[in-house]
């Protein structure tokens, strides 16, 4: 971002103005008809930045910056909050995935993940994922809770948490292995996995390295169990890494889209 | 910093919506200069509204008694219901008079990120009131947001197993608006809820 400058000629500090793309992950109500919207952008990571008068019905870009839409952005930094005074639209994922309830329940999980993995700077490669997540979601290209898995894991490889779904976590012994243990990062050998620790089916593990590499067409190959013991797998992954529990994560609908 | 009960009446009045410090302390120094204000009255009403105040048995919109005064009402068409977040939907329908049907308030709407699932909302409820066979039309009048928009697509599903009409507010262009200045959503939804004028 740029900083405040003060300029000879004009003899008036000048406020920064900045551009960038950006998606919506969350709102909160401000004041009567005020909103502030938490978005990822592409350049200047996680920005909380105050959309005036966007409630209003006469509005010219409430609808433009609900969840999940991308959007481009021209904002200037204010005191505490930057301020958004232009969007146009780039992509407009949030009604397609608000009409499948699935969709949006997994939508949801994401854009929180994203709020809690990214701070104020920069990461152009979770901007990416999470757009990418949301177009396949909008497009039900696979069913919504392959794509919110897929998207957890790799997410969290991008922050520096990638599971070992072949190799053990703990010591690098080659695989494969079944002992999952989360706290050791995913897999583990006999000799590290602690006590009582459970064991996968190879085929669960499977399907989890084809959601971590993008195997498609191994997830969408899986049946229904198969998918539900995964994403009981990666739900205790990222609750771990993430420290704080994801409110949304029990709502997921686990009902395939229509 | 003011010293005693007037920083307490202050703080108070800071501490309901969309009041900050400084509405606060405008409140309470009208409050203590104005010798027309007749206090008493307000302080009656506060204790008032809290006592006698609270939600529909039938509807959850606000009421007096058991039952609101649109759920008592004999005119009221029973066999259409308007589903809506918020008691405040109510009185804002209400202003267009063009709906003559029952009310189901929800309570919110259905927003994961906030730990609100559709067992938060009076959702239930609702279908306790269908039950019966009496309505014939649902009209889903959440907000046109992301999380109304969601709710409403729940709803719908939930409903269409029962086989009753189901139908949604329409979306588009603000009366007295110019098209030029639509946002494109708004406009391609409008698009979408077209109605047709002549063959």
């Amino acid at each position: 971002m740029g900083e405040r400058s003060f300029s000879r000629d004009a003899r008036y500090w000048t406020v920064p103005v900045y551009r960038d793309e950006g998606v919506v992950l969350r709102t909160h109500k401000l004041g009567e008809a005020d909103r502030i919207v938490t978005l990822l952008t592409r350049e200047h990571g996680k920005v909380r930045a105050v959309a005036k008068g966007v409630r209003r019905t006469g509005s010219k870009f409430g609808a433009r910056l609900e969840p999940f839409m991308v959007a481009d952005l021209q904002l200037y930094e204010g005191r505490s909050l930057d301020v958004i005074n232009q969007a146009e639209t780039l992509a407009s994922y949030g009604a397609l995935i608000a009409a499948d309830y699935a969709s949006y329940t997994a939508a949801t999980v994401m854009v929180e993940t994203a709020d809690k993995l990214t701070e104020s700077e920069g990461s152009l490669q979770q901007y990416l994922l999470l757009v990418g997540a949301l177009r396949a979601l909008s497009r039900h290209d696979h069913d919504a809770t392959l794509i919110l898995d897929s998207y957890l894991l790799r997410s969290l490889s991008l922050a520096g948490w990638a599971p070992s779904f072949f190799d053990c976590a703990r010591c690098q012994a080659p695989g494969p292995h079944q002992h999952m243990v989360v706290q050791l990062g995913g897999v583990v050998c006999d000799a590290c996995s602690p006590p009582g620790s459970p064991r996968l089916e190879p085929s669960v593990i499977t399907l989890l390295a084809a959601l971590l590499t993008g195997d498609w067409a191994a997830a969408d190959a899986s049946d229904d169990s198969l998918r539900s013991r995964a994403s009981g797998v990666v739900a205790a992954y990222t609750q771990w890494h993430l420290e704080r529990g994801l409110r949304s994560l029990i709502h997921v609908s686990r009902e395939r889209a229509q | 910093m003011y010293e005693g009960i007037v920083q307490e009446l202050i703080d108070e009045f800071g501490r309901l919506p969309g009041i900050g410090p400084k509405s606060a302390q405008r409140i309470a120094f009208h409050i203590l200069q104005t010798e027309t204000f007749d206090v008493t009255r307000l302080a009656e009403l506060l204790t008032e509204v809290r006592e006698k105040v609270h939600f529909c048995e039938i509807c959850g919109n606000v009421a007096e008694q058991p039952t609101c005064s649109i759920c008592r009402d004999p005119r009221r068409n029973p066999a259409s219901i308007c589903v809506v977040e918020e008691a405040k939907d109510v009185v804002a329908i209400e202003r267009t008079r063009e709906f003559r049907g029952l009310y189901h308030v929800l309570g919110g709407a259905i927003s994961p990120i906030d730990g609100v699932g559709p067992d938060d909302l009076r959702i239930r409820q609702l279908m306790q009131r269908l039950a019966d066979g009496v309505v014939q039309e649902v009209i889903i009048a959440t907000d046109p947001n992301l999380e109304g928009e969601a709710t409403a697509t729940y709803l719908s599903r939930l409903l269409t197993a029962l086989e009753i009409r189901v139908t949604r507010l329409a979306s588009g262009l603000p009366v007295g608006g110019d098209l030029e200045y639509a946002d494109e959503v708004t406009l391609g939804r409008a698009f979408e809820g077209r109605t047709v004028v002549s063959r």
